[in-house]
Order: C-alpha cells, then structure tokens, then sequence
C-alpha cells in the first residue's frame, strides 16, 4: 500500500464525510426542512474520494446532479455547502444555485449540473485550458451511464482524444439511469469499450473499492499530466438510494440493493483493508467519524442560524458588469 | 360524467384515450414507463419523473417506449416517425433540457413541410413540463415556451386546468403539425372537474375566464389563477377586471385579445417568463399595434425578472408573479 498513514486517515475522512452529509440530506428533506430537487450519492463514496486523492490545486472536476460527494472529495467547505442547501446566503452559491447546482470554481469545482452529459463538455473545455496555458493541470468529469447515451458525451471524447487533452472521464456505472437499469437502455456490457471508437486509452475499476479506483486513476492522470492523452474509466459502483430523496424505489428489488449495501459497502471495505495492513486501527477510524458528525451537526446549525438572501441578490450576478 | 381529477391525471386520460382511438399513437421519452417496459419484470413503473404517464406501458405495451438519456436522438426520432406515418407523442421531461436538442424542432419538425413545398406533415406532439415553484433551480424551472412559440412551424399550447389539458392534449395529438404541450409543474397536482370521454379543446382559441369592465388581466398557464386571484381582490376596490387565459401561444387569439382589450381599455398581462422577446412582450405590441384607439392606459407587463431563477425559497418567491404583483400593476395604470 504506497499510501501514508495521514493519507489513508484523510481518504476516509472525506468518505465518511460524504455519507453522513448524504444521510443528513436524506433526514432533512424528509422533515420538510429543505426543499428542491434532491440526489443522493451513498454508495459512490469510494469513486469521487479515490479520484480526487490523485488530484492536486489547480486541477478540476465537473460533476452531475449527484454532485455533493465530488465538491467534497474535492475539498469544498461542507458548512458552506450545507448552508447552500438551505438557500441561505452564506451559500458557496450564495443560495442561488441549491444541490443540483452546487460548485465552488475557486476549489476547481466546476459545478454539479442539472443538465444531464453536460458536465463532460466542460470538462473538455478546461483540459484544453490547462493544456494551452500550461498549467500542468487536468480536468476529471465524472457522469453516469445514462449521460453516455448523449451526443455530448461522445463528440467530448473524441475531440479530448483527438487533440491529446489532459482530461479523465469516470463513468459512475451505478446500474441505474434514474428508474431504468443500464442494460435496458445500454446494449454494451462495458461502458468502458465506448473508448475505443475514439481510440482513447480505458479502464474499469471496481467502484465501491477506494483502492482499485485511486490506482487507476492515478494511472490516467500520470498519462494525462505526460501528455499521452485522456482515458475512460469506468466504475462499477452502486447508488444505495433512490434517484432522488422520496423516491418510492418501487422499480427496484430490494434484495438487489441490500446484497450491494450489506456486501460491497465502500467505508466497511476500505476499513477491513487498512485495519488488515495495520496502518490505521479502528479507534482512529471511530475518532474520525465522532469528528465528521461534529463537523455536520455545526454545519446544519450554522446553516439553520444564517440569513436568507437579500432580495436584490435576485438580479445580481446575471452578468459581470451587473446590468443583463 | 364531469369527475376531479389532477393537470397530471387528465394528462394520462387523454394519453391513453389517444393510443386506444389510434394505434399509430406512441409515446416515448426518458423513463416514461419507468422500468416497467422491461420484460419478465416484476416492478411497479414510476411512469415519469411525475409520475404522469403511469399505467399506460401496462396497457400499450409496444407502444410506450422508454428511450436512453438522449434528447437529441429521442426528439429526432419522434420527427422521423411523425414524417412517416406515426403520431408520437414524446416527453422531454423538463422545457429547460430544449438546451440539448432544440435542432429536431427548429430546424426539422418546424420546417420540413415548408421546405417540401407542403408534401410532408409532421403530426408530432412534445409534452414537457415548465415553469418554476419547486426549488427546482435554473435548469429545471424555466418557462421557455417563448422559444418554440417564436418558431414559425411550431404550435405551443399551455393549458392552466385539469379540463383544457386533456381536451388541448388530445386536439395537440390529433393536430398535423407539430404541437409543443406545456404542462406547468406548479399545476400538475392541481384539481378540477374534467369530463369522462373524449373530447377537443381547439388550439388558437383563448378562455374567457370571468367577465369585467375596468381592466383586462391576460394570464398562460400558472399565471391564470393569480390573475383570478387579483381580480377577486380587485373586485374589493370597485375595480371590475375580466380574465382571458391564453391557453394557445401559437397560434395566439389576437382577436380575443383584442376584443376584451375593447371592452375595458387596459391590459395587463402576466408571464411567469423572463420579460424579453416573451409572451407579455408580444401580446403588449399586438395590443399597441393593432388596439391602440382601445387604451385608455398604458400596457403592463408583470414576468419574471430578466434572471435566471433562483433556489432559495425566499428568492424564488420574490421571483414569480403574484396577485399582489397584478394588483400593484393595476392600481399603477390606473393611476
């Protein structure tokens, strides 16, 4: 394991961090607490923190509608992202943008996205950025199966493959596009193959193992950063939740999820891994998660307690010198 | 038999009165049978993110098409088949995804019968669900049926009640044009009576909702009931003001528009849209252009800001029309 001790400490920090933040979310919604359209990303803990454990500052990630476990993998404030969700101005959105649009540019977060596929384009845009200011920097979009499917998608891969771009693109196979297994709609068993039609490199990786997904992560993004081109990884990894926070989930056998949840959970193997190798006992890990809960409960009290928006923010920002 | 039923209900009502009046009738789009087109599968479909369309991959199994994540190619698809003999009808679950494939309706199904000199038809149908009241954010509660109401070959209809949805949804269907079928997310739950059966709601035709003599509130969609409101709250001031619903963008009632324009000599129409080169805009010019020795005030139009909408509860709030926002307006053209 070439992982240090601090390193393993601080990737499963930001795991654990995502799912109470998720399983917080789930709560809250349900209270009647916090509105608008919700998804969750329990159970793809393990993609977003083992991509971004390959990342440096500078580099950037585009995200999807499930996008709260990129902006924390890839270290956005969690009390401003909470007070986003509440809509107040203490936001990193200034409550403007809400879960479906959540982004801090400054932490190379280049936003959730309601628009599905869209994210992979831009994704696109800031590879050739970092590649013509030289920078050194690459740009990562994650997307599920189901953005695949869109042109946006496939003209993004071969123009980054076609010009050599510093760019990775994580496929979040979770088996699901909102309430339709992929294999309905998807007559490839691999996702990972769509690479080839664009002669772009691939690779697969077992999503819900931390391990598995920073190693070939880190494995594109060395190519990336050497300038041999962008790849397609793949992760296999599972949504524990409905699409969206009060879905029904009727559409799906409970068996399968609970065979996925009690068999392939991201945090329990990740702990039986490093416990295994003696870099990180499971006290240190019950430390972590008593400070990641502290962490959360201040975040939605701090939210609780913040300002709404003024309302003249309601035309601010429409453009840089003000006036539309 | 007149029974209540929900916007989204009346939706599924006429959907299904369609397939089973026509076998060239299909539906297709983003989990519209939600999982349940699947064979051998023993799962309730959610049919739609709304739930709107459940129940009909049941009953027209061949004919309920769940379709990948593809606007593009669903919406290309749905004018190819239109052009060769079907009538589809395709959902594109949100107005704001029009971002992602706007060229099959700009370019493809508004034009092609033009271009071909009259020798095509293309009998399509896209139902989509717009506006804000959500929390929904800035690309999924936009109202942009401004656009397709601003393409010539295009119809765009918007009903505001359980009953016209399903007479305009079956007209829309039955239409040789293609028609863009608004469904107003802030009323898809909303009840009213709606009779059992078949029946049409002609498209190009205005509702005159209630009679009045001082001031004429002209709403779409949404903004119907908040002019209602207003009125009833006008009319608590000696203000007697009559409400015209739109129903039809395009082609739009210029006639009925005018005509209650001559009765009262004051318009104020409501838009839950973005005010440039809108619906309000629109309607204010005809009003200038063709009613201008009706005015006895000037025309207002009461939108959204010139914004993108916002997520905040509070900013969305200050975002939309309100009957207190009408009311303001008329007491200001009245002076």
């Amino acid at each position: 394991m070439q992982l240090t001790r601090p390193e393993l400490l601080d990737a499963y920090r930001r795991m654990r961090m995502i799912r109470a933040f998720e399983l917080k979310l789930a709560e809250l919604v349900t209270a009647g607490k916090m509105g608008g359209f919700m998804h969750l990303y329990a159970g793809e803990e393990a993609v977003a923190v083992g991509v971004c454990q390959q990342l440096r500052e500078g580099d950037f990630v585009a995200s999807t509608h499930r996008g709260h476990g990129h902006c924390i993998a890839k270290g956005v404030d969690v009390a401003a992202m909470m007070a986003e969700l509440f809509g107040r101005a203490t936001g990193c959105c200034k409550g403007k943008g809400g879960s479906m649009h959540i982004a801090d540019v400054d932490k190379g977060m280049l936003g959730a996205n309601g628009i599905v596929g869209a994210g992979i384009p831009l994704t696109t845009g800031a590879a050739l950025s970092a590649k013509l200011r030289r920078t050194g920097g690459v740009a990562v979009a994650f997307f599920g199966d189901g953005a695949t499917n869109q042109g946006a998608f496939h003209e993004s891969l071969n123009m980054a493959a076609n010009w050599k771009l510093p760019a990775l693109y994580v496929v979040e196979n979770n088996g699901w596009g909102e309430f339709t297994p992929t294999e309905f709609v998807i007559p490839v068993k691999d996702i990972a193959v769509r690479a080839g039609s664009y002669a772009m490199a691939s690779a697969i990786a077992d999503g819900m193992d931390f391990f598995d997904v920073y190693e070939r992560a880190g494995e594109a993004i060395a190519r990336a950063r050497a300038g041999e081109g962008p790849t397609l990884l793949e992760c296999k990894t599972y949504r524990f939740m409905g699409h969206f926070v009060g879905d029904p989930l009727k559409y799906r056998a409970k068996e399968e999820a609970e065979r996925w949840i009690q068999t392939r959970d991201p945090l329990e193997r990740f702990e039986g891994r490093v416990r295994e190798a003696g870099l990180v006992s499971s006290d240190d890990l019950r430390t972590l998660d008593e400070a990641v809960d502290e962490e959360i409960a201040a975040a939605v009290a701090a939210a609780e307690a913040a300002p709404w928006p003024d309302p003249a923010e309601l035309t601010s920002d429409v453009t840089v010198g003000g006036a539309a | 038999m007149t029974r209540t039923l929900s916007f989204g209900q009346a939706v599924n009502e006429a959907l299904r009165i369609a397939m089973e009046t026509d076998p060239d009738v299909i539906l297709l789009g983003e989990d519209v049978a939600g999982g349940g087109a699947r064979q051998g599968a023993d799962v309730d479909e959610m049919g739609g993110v709304l739930g709107t369309t459940r129940g009909l991959v049941k009953a027209f199994p061949d004919r309920v098409l769940d379709t990948p994540i593809s606007e593009m190619g669903l919406l290309g698809t749905a004018v190819g088949a239109a052009l060769t003999g079907l009538r589809p009808v395709a959902e594109l679950m949100f107005i704001d995804f029009l971002g992602t494939c706007l060229d099959p309706l700009l370019n493809q199904a508004a034009k092609l019968r033009y271009m071909f000199g009259g020798k095509a038809r293309v009998p399509l149908t896209v139902r989509t669900v717009t506006g804000a009241g959500m929390q929904a954010a800035a690309q999924h509660s936009q109202s942009l049926y401004w656009i397709t109401a601003g393409i010539p070959g295009l119809k765009t209809v918007i009903p505001a009640t359980p009953y016209d949805a399903k007479g305009l949804l079956l007209a829309a269907i039955r239409d040789d044009d293609p028609v863009v079928f608004c469904e107003p997310k802030s009323l898809l739950f909303a009840p009213g009576e709606v009779p059992e059966g078949d029946y049409e709601v002609p498209i190009g035709k205005a509702r005159l909702v209630r009679e009045g003599h001082d001031v004429s509130l002209i709403g779409m969609g949404a903004t119907v009931r908040m002019c209602e409101q207003a009125a009833e709250e006008l009319e608590k001031e000696g203000v007697s003001a009559e409400v015209l619903d739109l129903r039809s963008l395009a082609p739009l009632d210029e006639a009925a528009i005018l005509a209650t324009l001559e009765k009262t000599g004051s318009v104020v129409v409501v838009d839950e849209a973005t005010p440039r080169c809108g619906i309000a805009s629109d309607v204010a010019a005809l009003c200038v252009d063709r009613g201008f020795d009706f005015l006895n005030a000037p025309v207002r139009r009461v939108t959204a800001p010139h914004a993108p909408v916002p997520f905040s509860k509070p900013l969305e709030d200050a975002y939309m029309p309100s009957a207190a926002k009408i009311v303001a307006a008329v007491r200001e053209v009245r002076g």
